[in-house]
Order: C-alpha cells, then sequence, then structure tokens
C-alpha cells in the first residue's frame, strides 16, 4: 500500500516535472564546422569531416540523447569568406556550436562574429597566439594546440641531437611567424638564415633553398603545410640538399606522405617532425579512431582528423554534462574545462587560455607494416607542456 | 660580400625560372595578340596539361609518355574550346571575355577536382632526373637544366615558325591588321583556330614540366598567370621576342629579389622589420618594373603592332 503510493506520488511528480526537462532539452544540437573543401587545400578539409564522421558513429550520431547534426562550410583559405560563412553558420542556420578552423588568419577574422553571438567556438587546429594570448575568451576552447609549442619542442630536439646551426623557412604568414618564433624561442644554436617566402602563392623555393645549402647549416627547418609540402620536399631532393637533415612542423604529414610516396621522394623516409599526436599513439581511443578510420576510408588519419575527433568528443561531454539543454552555458562552460572525454591523446587538462596543457613527441617517417608511409613516435619531447601566451590571456584558472 | 656561387646558383635559378613563365607568357601573348582575345583560362590549360601529363606518367611509369600525351590532349581541348565558346566572343568588349574565361577557370578547377579530387597528384620523376650536377663546386638540379634545355627548344621553334614559315608570315600579319589579312583571302578563322590550339598545347607543355617542380594541383594556373600577363604587358603584347625577354627579366628579378632583398634590408633597419619586409618588397619588384615600363614605353618592350 506504501509502496503504491510512493510510486504513485513519484509518476506524479515525474508527470509534473518532466515537460519541464523536455522542454529544456534541445531537440536536435546543430554544430557549424568551418574548414577549407575546395582547392588545394580542400584534403586537409576532407580529413577533418571523415573523422568529425568516425566521431559521429561512435557517438551514433547523438550526444546526450539529442540527435547532432553537422554543417560543413568552406572557407576557402581566405579571412573573409571565412567570417562570412561563420555568420551564416550562426544567423541563417542556428547552429549552437561553431566548430573547426584551420587557418590562423581566417579564425582571427571569423573570432568576433561568434563571440558577439554568444556561442561556443572549438577550434580544431589553428592555434594562433593572440587567442591563446590577449584575445582568449571564456567562450573559445582548442584541441588543438598552440603553434608554437611544436616547433618548440623541435627546438629543444635539435639541442639534444647536437645541431649547431640551423636555417629556416617558412611562409609568411601568421603561423608562419608564430613557428618561426617558437624554434627560435627553444633552439640554443645559431641560426644561419631565415626566408620567409610568400604564402600561400609562392611554391617555388629556388632561391631559399640555395641561400640554405651556401650556409652549410647543420639543418633545415620548415614549416610548409598542405600542397606547399609535396612541392617544398621534392625541390629539397632536385637541389643537392639530401645530406642536409630537414627538421619539419606540421609539413610530413599522413595527409602528403602518400604523396610524397607516390612521387618516390625516399630522402622523406627518416626525417623528423615534432606533434603532440601520431597514428600509432598508444591510447584506447585512438587505436579505435585511427582503426576505424582505415577501415571506413583506407588512409592514416592526420592529425587534423584527430583533433576534429577530439572537437567533437569534447563537445558531446559538455552537452552531457548539461543534460541536452544547450543553453546551460555554465555548465557546458564547466565540462569544457574539464575535459573530461576520451581524447585520441589521453587525459589532459586545460590552462587558463582553454589550450590544452599536453605532451609533445618526436616523429620520424618510417616504412609501415604494407609498405606505406607513416609517422611513428620515437620519444617524449615535452611532459605536460602549456604554451608561453597563456600568461597573456586575462582569464584566471578557477578549475 | 655575395658569394660569386650563389649568385650564380641564383642567376642560374632565375632564368630556370623565367623560362617557365615564358612557355606560358609565349601561348598567352600570341592568343592576345593576335586574336585580340583575353583568355583568363590559359592557366586553366596549363593545369589540364599538367594533370594529364602526370596521370598518364604515373600510369605507363613514363615521363617522356607524359608529356607525348598531354600536348596533343591539352591541343584537342584548346580548340574545342576556341571553336565552342571563344569564336562567340571575339566581337564583344574585353570586360565580356574575361567574364567569360574566368567563369571557365571555375569551371575547369571543378573539373578537375571531381575527375582526380582535391589532393592534386605528385610526378614520379626518373630518378636520374632527381638529381643534381655539379658544376663549378655549385650543384645544379638536373631537371631544371632540363626545362631550361626544352624552353630555348621551344622558343627557337617558335623563332622559326613565326619568322620563316607562312604561316607565321600569316600570324604576324593576323597581329598587324586582321581585317586587311581576311581582306586578302586569307580564312582568319583557321589561323585563329590554330594559333589558339598551339597557345593551349605550349600551355600543356608549361603544366607538364612544371608539374614536377610544384606538383599538379587545383589553381595552379592562378598563382602564376599574374606573373605571366606582368610578363606579356612589359614584353609588349603578340610578341613572343617580348615574351621571351620579359620572362627571362622577371624570373631573374623575382628569385634575385627573395635572394638578396632581406640582407639588403638589414643594412639599414632592424632585423626583424627587414625579415617581414622583404618578402613583400620582393613580390612587389616585379610590378614597379612593370609600372617602369609602362611608363617609359606603353606599347612593352617589343611591341608587336608597331609596323
Amino acid at each position: 500500500m506504501k509502496k503504491t503510493f510512493i510510486l504513485g506520488v513519484s509518476a506524479l511528480a515525474l508527470t509534473l516535472a518532466a515537460p519541464q526537462a523536455m522542454a529544456a532539452k534541445a531537440k536536435e544540437i546543430k554544430i557549424g564546422f568551418v574548414t577549407t573543401l575546395s582547392g588545394g587545400a580542400g584534403v586537409i578539409g576532407k580529413d577533418m569531416r571523415n573523422s568529425v564522421q568516425i566521431a559521429l558513429d561512435h557517438l551514433g550520431n547523438k550526444m546526450g540523447g539529442v540527435p547532432v547534426k553537422v554543417l560543413f562550410e568552406d572557407d576557402q583559405v581566405k579571412p573573409e569568406v571565412g567570417k562570412q560563412k561563420t555568420e551564416k553558420l550562426l544567423y541563417k542556420d542556428k547552429v549552437d556550436i561553431i566548430s573547426g578552423f584551420i587557418w590562423s588568419h581566417v579564425v582571427l577574422a571569423s573570432r568576433n562574429s561568434v563571440v558577439k553571438a554568444g556561442k561556443f567556438l572549438i577550434i580544431s587546429n589553428a592555434g594562433t597566439s593572440k587567442i591563446a594570448g590577449r584575445l582568449c575568451h571564456k567562450n573559445i576552447f582548442s584541441t588543438s594546440w598552440q603553434n608554437d609549442q611544436v616547433p618548440m619542442a623541435m627546438g629543444e630536439v635539435l639541442n639534444k641531437r647536437g645541431v649547431k646551426s640551423l636555417y629556416i623557412i617558412a611562409p609568411n604568414y601568421a603561423a608562419g611567424r608564430d613557428m618561426v618564433a617558437g624554434v627560435e624561442r627553444t633552439f640554443k644554436g645559431k641560426i644561419l638564415g631565415k626566408d620567409l617566402t610568400k604564402w600561400p602563392t609562392q611554391l617555388d623555393f629556388s632561391a631559399e633553398l640555395a641561400k640554405a645549402r651556401a650556409s652549410k647549416a647543420d639543418g633545415v627547418f620548415i614549416f610548409y603545410p598542405g600542397r606547399a609540402t609535396n612541392a617544398f620536399m621534392r625541390q629539397y631532393a632536385q637541389a643537392g640538399l639530401t645530406k642536409t637533415p630537414l627538421y619539419s612542423v606540421f609539413s610530413v604529414d599522413s595527409l602528403s606522405l602518400p604523396k610524397l610516396q607516390q612521387a618516390k621522394l625516399t630522402n622523406v623516409l627518416g626525417t623528423y617532425s615534432t606533434q603532440f599526436w601520431a597514428p600509432d599513439l598508444d591510447t584506447p581511443v585512438n587505436k579505435k579512431f585511427v582503426a576505424d578510420y582505415r577501415k571506413k576510408f583506407g588512409s592514416y588519419p592526420s592529425h587534423y582528423g584527430a583533433q576534429s575527433y577530439d572537437s567533437i568528443m569534447l563537445i558531446d561531454s559538455a552537452v552531457r554534462a548539461a543534460g541536452g539543454d544547450l543553453k546551460k552555458m555554465d555548465t557546458m562552460r564547466a565540462a569544457f574545462r574539464k575535459a573530461d572525454y576520451g581524447s585520441v591523446r589521453g587525459k589532459y587538462v586545460y590552462g587558463n587560455n582553454h589550450f590544452p596543457i599536453q605532451d609533445f613527441y618526436l616523429r620520424k617517417v618510417i616504412a609501415d607494416a604494407d609498405g606505406k608511409w607513416t609517422t611513428k613516435i620515437e620519444q617524449k619531447v615535452y611532459t605536460n607542456h602549456q604554451d608561453v601566451y597563456a600568461s597573456k590571456c586575462k582569464m584566471k584558472k578557477t578549475w | 660580400m655575395v658569394d660569386p656561387h650563389l649568385l650564380f646558383e641564383q642567376l642560374f635559378n632565375g632564368v630556370q625560372y623565367g623560362i617557365l613563365l615564358f612557355l606560358l607568357a609565349a601561348g598567352l601573348t600570341l592568343v592576345f595578340g593576335i586574336m585580340d582575345m583575353m583568355n583568363l583560362a590559359h592557366g586553366s590549360l596549363y593545369m589540364l596539361g599538367a594533370y594529364i601529363a602526370a596521370t598518364v606518367s604515373l600510369v605507363t611509369d613514363s615521363f617522356l609518355l607524359g608529356i607525348a600525351v598531354a600536348l596533343p590532349a591539352t591541343l584537342v581541348v584548346g580548340i574545342f574550346l576556341e571553336v565552342v565558346i571563344l569564336r562567340k566572343l571575339y566581337d564583344r568588349g574585353h570586360l565580356d571575355q574575361v567574364l567569360a574565361t574566368f567563369g571557365m577557370i571555375l569551371f575547369f578547377n571543378e573539373l578537375v577536382r571531381l575527375i582526380w579530387g582535391p589532393a592534386g597528384i605528385e610526378v614520379p620523376l626518373p630518378s636520374i632526373l632527381n638529381q643534381s650536377l655539379t658544376l663549378f663546386s655549385i650543384p645544379l638540379p638536373l631537371y631544371r637544366i632540363l626545362v631550361i634545355g626544352v624552353g630555348l627548344a621551344v622558343a627557337g621553334f617558335l623563332y622559326v615558325l613565326v619568322v620563316k614559315t607562312k604561316v607565321g608570315m600569316l600570324i604576324r600579319a593576323g597581329a598587324s591588321n586582321r581585317e586587311m589579312v581576311g581582306a586578302l583571302g586569307i580564312d582568319i578563322k583557321k589561323i585563329f583556330t590554330l594559333v589558339f590550339g598551339l597557345g593551349a598545347a605550349l600551355a600543356a607543355l608549361a603544366g607538364a614540366m612544371a608539374g614536377p617542380i610544384f606538383a599538379a594541383t587545383i589553381g595552379m594556373g592562378e598563382n602564376i598567370l599574374i606573373q605571366v600577363l606582368v610578363v606579356i604587358v612589359i614584353g609588349g603584347i603578340g610578341s613572343i621576342r617580348g615574351a621571351f625577354v620579359g620572362a627571362l627579366l622577371i624570373g631573374v628579378i623575382e628569385i634575385m629579389g627573395r635572394s638578396f632583398l632581406g640582407d639588403f634590408f638589414k643594412l639599414f633597419l632592424p632585423d626583424n622589420a627587414a625579415e617581414t619586409a622583404a618578402p613583400a618588397a620582393a613580390s612587389m619588384l616585379i610590378y614597379i618594373l612593370m609600372a617602369g615600363v609602362l611608363f617609359f614605353r606603353p606599347q612593352g618592350l617589343f611591341p608587336a603592332r608597331s609596323g
């Protein structure tokens, strides 16, 4: 008798409470994902979109029980287009969260639109020093790194390997200058020369390579993402610089390696790069991600993909924490800050600027068991490394 | 101050880059000068040539065969375009031509993406061409020497064609006075089709030669087309000789600017400022040259229509 009474009251309470809970829970979650889908850099966007797809597969297309829809937009590597597409996603498609962004200059142009709309921005790649520092914001999170961290790790590697002198070649835009600043910050040897090339139109590097060879440096450091990687690698081989070791960041990766292998540029094998992640990184989440990606798309995912996978998973953790109620911005923000989700890189924490404090590895290019070229982790360079711009961000760490 | 070895090597690089520009400029200047047709899609033909050459050489494992297929294939595409689309535009203004051929650029970029995907193609070279030849203790990439050789051969071929043959005479006549050539009973339409096809084949050759250096990618034509336009404006529109001199000039200035401007700026600027200012200034040099040439010789260095 008593039991039925309690049951009856609970049921009554539920029917009263339920409609409110139902009303708060979103019917559908829309995520706007800005990336590059056209032109030469479209290959990066494709990898990101594929990885988002894997993440959605793993989530069963639902976050906290709510169906998810991801809308992709193409920024054409142009800041003005990126901003326009971001605003289209915010005001026309009325998305709940903005994610993606490959390019530093594109995310810088689009940042204010997202902030003004009062939405979360989860950056999947672009690690500009400005957003990590002065332009940090309570609603902006990164699932990648700050640009400087990766070349800083490379600088440490160069010191350890006894490289005494270095020649630097990088493109002349926001990220290119960040990369150069990064390696210069940690490399203790002498920098014999530095060339910043016109971006993204300059694909002829004959002048720069001739200078690099004339400098007789122990090593050459480069940053050439996207299609420029292959042009550079090929000209590096043709210029007879094969004896000078090449150290790269964000250039030799799962996207460029199949093409480099196709071109039989064997001088790439054995070269070093630094990164927070590699396809062989030994975490359960990463193994599953890489295996499922390879099964579905037949190639290795890149770090762009790994970060995009993480962006979706991070968003999922926040949506679940808020019980599917996307209006609970504070609850979601607290969940984002905890970074309590299955990341491909394993557990990490967020710094006060909402950039990950994480490990970085040295990777070497090898041929895998099937003869496919890929990168393999050689050693850990940094443990729990935080970017140097965090101190310029006015947010305080309260979590 | 400047290492003479480096100077010589950069001169070589400049000449090589100029030759590549010449291969493109020769076709464009013929079309522009003789047909009075502003063809922005010239870069698309360059891209198409690069993709076809890359695909064939990947399948057959022969770089030569790639070029041998790319040239006639692009020539056919060029003739098709001329007959189907461009012919209707001759009587319209330049603005209409620019609009239509810009549309063709977009069309070809998407077409290439549909066929080959967004990633671009790498062109494997025979390993012998991936090496460098040491000359006066300077390693010069063998492939770039080959590019120079091909460029010079094309220049020679065009010289003989334009100056020594009857077809060349008609081409020159067409450039000087189109109406008169028509009035003399020559089928100017046929000459136009021929010239456009030749231009397309030259663009394809440039693309096929550029592939192993830059890789075949979508939009590769637009990047280089602006410099090519500068070349033909400096050289004199319609003049092959002008295109040759202009291309070498632009190539050498571009490379020299990139090589030594930074060091030069450091003489009177702080290092940091010099490093960022130099690439910007280097990419302006050729436009400054163009402005100078236009000021003193508005017809270009070798005006084709002068007489």
